[in-house]
């Protein structure tokens, strides 16, 4: 049996992908570093290991509204690095926190008044001064919580972003957005309010949101209705109204009982370029262009086998899971989770995809993966899984890409997957 | 909504999607993290969609035996309901497959008084509701009551087959099932209020265009269709409270008094503007977990099915006095 709390709940690589951050639902972070490439054990080259481990969040109640609040990482953001330390925010469903991670490799020796546990010297030892010397140690890492931002949501955060300015960053909840200086924690400024004044009239809520990788002042968030907004903070304090509305009609041929649940958009990227966005709702994933707010410029079905079996997945709960997606470095190639501990790869150049797992068994260290395939009747080819077998407890909803290179980082339930690419290393 | 061969089974659906639903926001109530405002917003619009194609199916079903009988005779001898309080037949006999519509018909049809009535529990709906599978499934039956409506009155009630959106609890017979009490907190303000409400017979009455007669059983008739309602005098300082209070029932002048509030005029118009507006989602959310909540609670005594879904969604359906409405705290 898993132990709940060591459910990986988000991934995230920084900036230079050196580091990969995740966190659990049991509210801690672990972080990986990359092992430089050496000449001497070239078969290390590139591999994570584990670097930092701390708990990040601990569960909390809310007395007042008698609610528990759990302790549940759901998004690990860097921040650009200007340093020597590396800083993230993390967050749960309630409060966002600053860390700063910093390593430690020497240490002073040869005090004149301590000794070398640190207790007083009896002074009468004392016959000469030495000057303290910094020697080596062994690294240790250091990670300090530096901020709280706390007791700016009333409804359960579901993402942060940090600006391209470096200074702000802006954290979602169902119904409202809040704009942070990395400073201050104190006040932030409420740049988005979709609380209807009567709760009754509520109709869709904010699923996520990003700030815009090059215009500051840009940003886009998505509802559970299937569509996006982008704002621009210059327009007005509060971004209630949007710049741009990207939404597409519904196919009415699709409808069902359950079109409004897979229309929601559980996940926003925008393009390394700034140029594009991609959406994940739950049976495809599509890559918008910003100055086209009619319709996506491409559609990629994910898991289209599932469209007739809706009814048991809203049984299971399973319709109600949160995949996110990612872009590559070079924005070509898309990807996504799905089931069965699958996860899709969509090349926007050639339009071909291609199935992969992530499992112990389908995969040895350093083995290539292999395509798998999904049939649904008809012919049948070895080593096809049928969708009836597919298992629906083992789902992949977190994935990264390395900012620059191809590595992908999988997290799979408990287990986290670093799959690289050794033959096409550059991106292309 | 799915239309085409398979009626029936899609019907079936719908109610196995109400009982799925209603289960899944009770139980979202004592997960851990607080209510999930998305999801449940989200099981709510399955809620909506399974109604909506349940309805239209049951207002079809009803249109096509009001073509059968298009001579004013009664339609059905029913025989009246038995108040649930004594375990009544109709819920312990569970609804089959086959037979659904048909013992749930008989069930729950009253004749009342001279008028040869067919009441039936199904428009426990938020009036748009009502009005969506009236105008679009079943325009003949829309016809039908449309000589009852405006200033129609008792008069015309003996048209043939005349259906209404009644939507009694049929149990306490005919005298309307109301009032419960529902303590409301506004995350935002802090705000606590106790409201206490009820969605009487007659609002449902007055706010759907089929309807005509009010039961008997209650103390005054119901506005017309269509005209705004009048409120007490003293109702507005009672409203200010309510943060996000339930429209319950609305103030009819001489009505029995329940708690009314200043937002059913805002409902009534919006409903009016938007007949088929979908925007009441979190409307349903309410309706559907305080409801669900009371029906809970009123089984208990029936150990051997203490959360079938099936039987909630029927009780559901039927019984309009659990459609008060209480805010989820989030």
């Amino acid at each position: 049996m898993i132990d709940q709390a060591d459910i990986i709940s988000t991934v995230e690589f920084n900036h230079t992908g050196e580091l990969l951050a995740t966190g659990d639902k049991g509210g801690r972070v672990v972080i990986f570093q990359r092992e430089p490439e050496s000449k001497n054990e070239p078969y290390n080259q590139g591999e994570y290991n584990v670097y930092s481990t701390f708990q990040s969040h601990e569960p909390e109640f809310d007395y007042l509204k008698s609610l528990e609040i759990e302790e549940k990482i759901n998004k690990i953001k860097w921040l650009p690095q200007q340093n020597a330390a590396h800083s993230l925010l993390s967050t749960n469903d309630k409060t966002i926190k600053l860390w700063k991670i910093t390593e430690r490799d020497k240490r002073p020796e040869g005090y004149n008044l301590k000794d070398e546990e640190g207790k007083l010297k009896d002074l009468s030892t004392v016959t000469s001064l030495q000057v303290p010397v910094l020697k080596p140690m062994d690294l240790m890492v250091e990670v300090t919580p530096r901020r709280i931002f706390a007791n700016g949501h009333t409804y359960h955060v579901n993402s942060i972003s940090v600006n391209s300015d470096c200074e702000t960053y802006m954290s979602a909840d169902d119904l409202r957005i809040n704009l942070w200086h990395l400073a201050i924690t104190d006040r932030s400024f409420n740049i988005v309010d979709i609380k209807p004044a009567n709760m009754e009239d509520l109709t869709e809520v904010i699923t996520a949101s990003e700030f815009h990788p090059h215009h500051c002042n840009l940003f886009v968030y998505s509802s559970s209705k299937g569509s996006l907004r982008l704002c621009d903070m210059r327009a007005s304090a509060l971004c209630d109204k949007h710049s741009k509305l990207y939404e597409e009609p519904e196919d009415p041929s699709n409808r069902s009982f359950f079109s409004e649940i897979i229309s929601s958009v559980s996940d926003v990227k925008f393009s390394h370029s700034g140029r594009y966005m991609l959406t994940r709702d739950y049976l495809t994933v599509k890559v918008w262009d910003l100055n086209m707010e009619t319709k996506p410029v491409e559609t990629y079905q994910v898991h289209d086998y599932l469209r007739s079996k809706l009814c048991s997945l809203y049984e299971n709960d399973c319709i109600f899971d949160k995949f996110e997606c990612a872009w590559n470095g070079s924005d070509s190639v898309i990807m996504t989770g799905a089931y069965n501990n699958f996860f899709r790869m969509f090349d926007r150049n050639t339009k071909r995809d291609v199935t992969l797992e992530a499992s112990r068994e389908s995969s040895k260290p350093r083995a290539i993966l292999k395509p798998r395939r999904v049939c649904v009747g008809g012919k049948r080819r070895k080593d096809d899984i049928s969708v009836d077998s597919l298992d629906f407890t083992k789902k992949i909803l977190h994935t990264a890409w390395h900012p620059t290179e191809n590595i992908i980082a999988i997290a799979a339930t408990n287990n986290l997957y670093i799959f690289q690419d050794k033959v096409n290393s550059e991106m292309h | 909504m799915l239309r085409g061969r398979r009626r029936m089974e899609c019907t079936l659906d719908a109610q196995s999607l109400i009982s799925i639903s209603l289960r899944k926001i009770h139980s979202s109530r004592t997960q851990r993290g607080g209510i999930k405002l998305h999801k449940n917003l989200l099981v709510s619009y399955v809620l909506r969609n399974a109604r909506q194609l349940y309805l239209s199916e049951r207002y079809a079903e009803l249109y096509r035996r009001q073509q059968h009988y298009p001579d004013g005779a009664p339609l059905l001898a029913m025989p009246a309901c038995p108040p649930p309080a004594a375990a009544p037949p109709e819920l312990a006999v569970l609804p089959l497959p086959a037979d659904t519509q048909d013992r749930e018909a008989r069930s729950c049809a009253v004749v009342r008084g001279g008028a040869e009535l067919l009441e039936v529990p199904v428009c426990a709906a938020p009036p748009e509701l009502q009005r969506a599978p009236c105008r679009d499934s079943s325009p003949g039956f829309y016809r039908a009551t449309g000589s009852a409506g405006p200033g129609g009155g008792s008069s015309n009630s003996a048209a043939p087959g005349l259906l209404y959106a009644a939507g009694c609890d049929f149990g306490s017979g005919g005298a309307p099932h109301c009032s419960s009490r529902t303590t409301v907190l506004d995350l935002d303000t802090h705000v606590v209020t106790t409201v206490e409400n009820g969605y009487l017979h007659q609002d449902c009455c007055s706010q759907c265009p089929c309807c005509c007669q009010p039961a008997p059983g209650l103390a005054s008739p119901p506005p017309t269709p269509g005209t705004k309602r009048k409120y007490y005098p003293g109702q507005e300082e009672e409203e200010e409270g309510v943060e996000e209070g339930e429209p319950g029932g609305g103030g009819v002048a001489g009505g029995p008094p329940f708690a009314p509030c200043t937002k059913r005029a805002r409902f009534e118009e919006y409903s009016a503007e938007h007949p088929q507006d979908s925007s009441n989602i979190s409307n349903l959310i309410s309706i559907f977990g305080s409801g669900f909540t009371g029906l809970v609670s009123r089984q208990q005594a029936d150990s051997e099915q203490p959360l079938n879904g099936q039987l909630c969604s029927k009780q559901a359906l039927a019984s309009l006095g659990a459609w008060t409405r209480a805010i989820v705290a989030f």
